[in-house]
């Protein structure tokens, strides 16, 4: 506490927030809580495979737990709940381009089943 | 005391709230994170390209998997253990699983801990996060064995489409690497708590920068991003 020394602020704003806490520190009780959520939701995964789910209902299960957990390990284990917006969208925004690159492959794929099936047929 | 003002943020910041935060804080020629030392922002943004490594890697084995003519292996009987007379699918992979989630609890507690200045808490609960962390790579240590002695190589296995060897290699190998450098900066951390670094403020001998308890959190960023990464695997890779 004592040892920033420059006061470059500016004044505070009317719309100004001014965080109770710049270290993060949270209640240890929030993290037991995700930590609780974190197993139910992977009991929940392994419970799909186990019970044997297939096709749209597995697949969807399986991406509906894998967004919740990895969610809830970003916004409260690595606190990205309390970052500002500037951190927020630069960490966050990037990764979705990915979904860009997984959609070029997804057709590509196709593509070269489609040319294998053609010449060097049967298979399934 | 100049350089300290860059490496620590700690007065309460004045800024506005929300979208109007945000073009604030990237309009015109400033600092852009404004209260995240520049330590914590580049772990993230280390962090963002490491994103991308591991998505290129799951983008690979989605195209192999898609692309192949050939049956892929269903995951759930590979990796199945006997256990008791049955086949138990997946077990030993939710076991891996649920120890990383555990190691994240006990990091993230570690961290609290940390900004509480509880060194000896801080300094226990990570060499237990490391001690999961390394019990994780021993067990995918004992998964790749057990998959190599039933004929699993990169090149083919007795299951189907060769590629899934050389994926499961490369996306699990990459991973355990990761845990496994986690556990040696885990390890490095915690000497340091608990030797009374960050509340004597020693200066490290690298850097000669005064010694905080935020690198906890730091270290804690990078450990719970290989948990989300391991999220991930066990969608994509196990469960699919």
């Amino acid at each position: 506490m004592t040892e920033t020394t420059v006061h470059t602020h500016t004044i505070p704003q009317p719309e100004a927030r001014a965080p109770a806490h710049e270290h993060q520190q949270h209640p240890i009780g929030l993290y037991l809580v995700v930590w609780l959520l974190l197993f139910v939701l992977s009991t929940f995964s392994y419970l799909v495979d186990y019970v044997g789910l297939q096709g749209y209902l597995r697949w969807s299960l399986i991406l509906i737990f894998m967004v919740l957990k990895a969610g809830l390990i970003v916004a409260i284990f690595m606190h990205m709940a309390w970052e500002r917006l500037a951190l927020i969208y630069a960490i966050l925004l990037p990764p979705l381009l990915v979904l860009v690159f997984v959609a070029l492959m997804v057709s590509e794929s196709h593509y070269v089943l489609f040319t294998r099936l053609a010449f060097f047929g049967a298979a399934p | 005391m100049s350089a300290e003002t860059h490496s620590h943020v700690r007065e309460p910041l004045h800024r506005p709230a929300g979208l109007a935060g945000f073009a604030a804080d990237w309009a015109s020629d400033q600092r852009t994170f404004k209260n995240v030392s520049w330590g914590k922002a580049m772990m993230w943004i280390f962090l963002l390209s490491d994103t991308f490594v591991f998505g290129c890697f799951l983008i690979a084995y989605m195209s192999a998997r898609m692309s192949t003519a050939v049956p892929w292996p269903n995951p759930s009987e590979v990796f199945a253990l006997h256990i008791g007379g049955s086949d138990v699918p997946l077990i030993l992979i939710a076991i891996m699983t649920f120890v990383l989630i555990t190691s994240s609890g006990t990091m993230a507690m570690a961290v609290n801990f940390g900004y509480r200045r509880d060194r000896k808490k801080t300094a226990l609960l990570m060499v237990l996060t490391a001690l999961f962390g390394a019990t994780f790579v021993g067990m995918q240590a004992f998964e790749w064995t057990k998959l190599i002695t039933e004929g699993v190589r990169p090149w083919g296995n007795p299951w189907g489409a060769a590629q899934f060897g050389s994926t499961f290699f490369m996306i699990t190998g990459f991973h355990g690497t990761h845990v496994t450098i986690g556990v040696i900066f885990l390890l490095i951390i915690a000497r340091k708590v608990w030797r009374g670094d960050f509340d004597t403020e020693r200066r490290g001998f690298f850097t000669s920068r005064r010694g905080q308890y935020e690198i906890v959190e730091i270290t804690g960023l990078y450990w719970h991003f290989v948990d989300l990464v391991w999220v991930f695997i066990f969608a994509f890779f196990y469960l699919w």
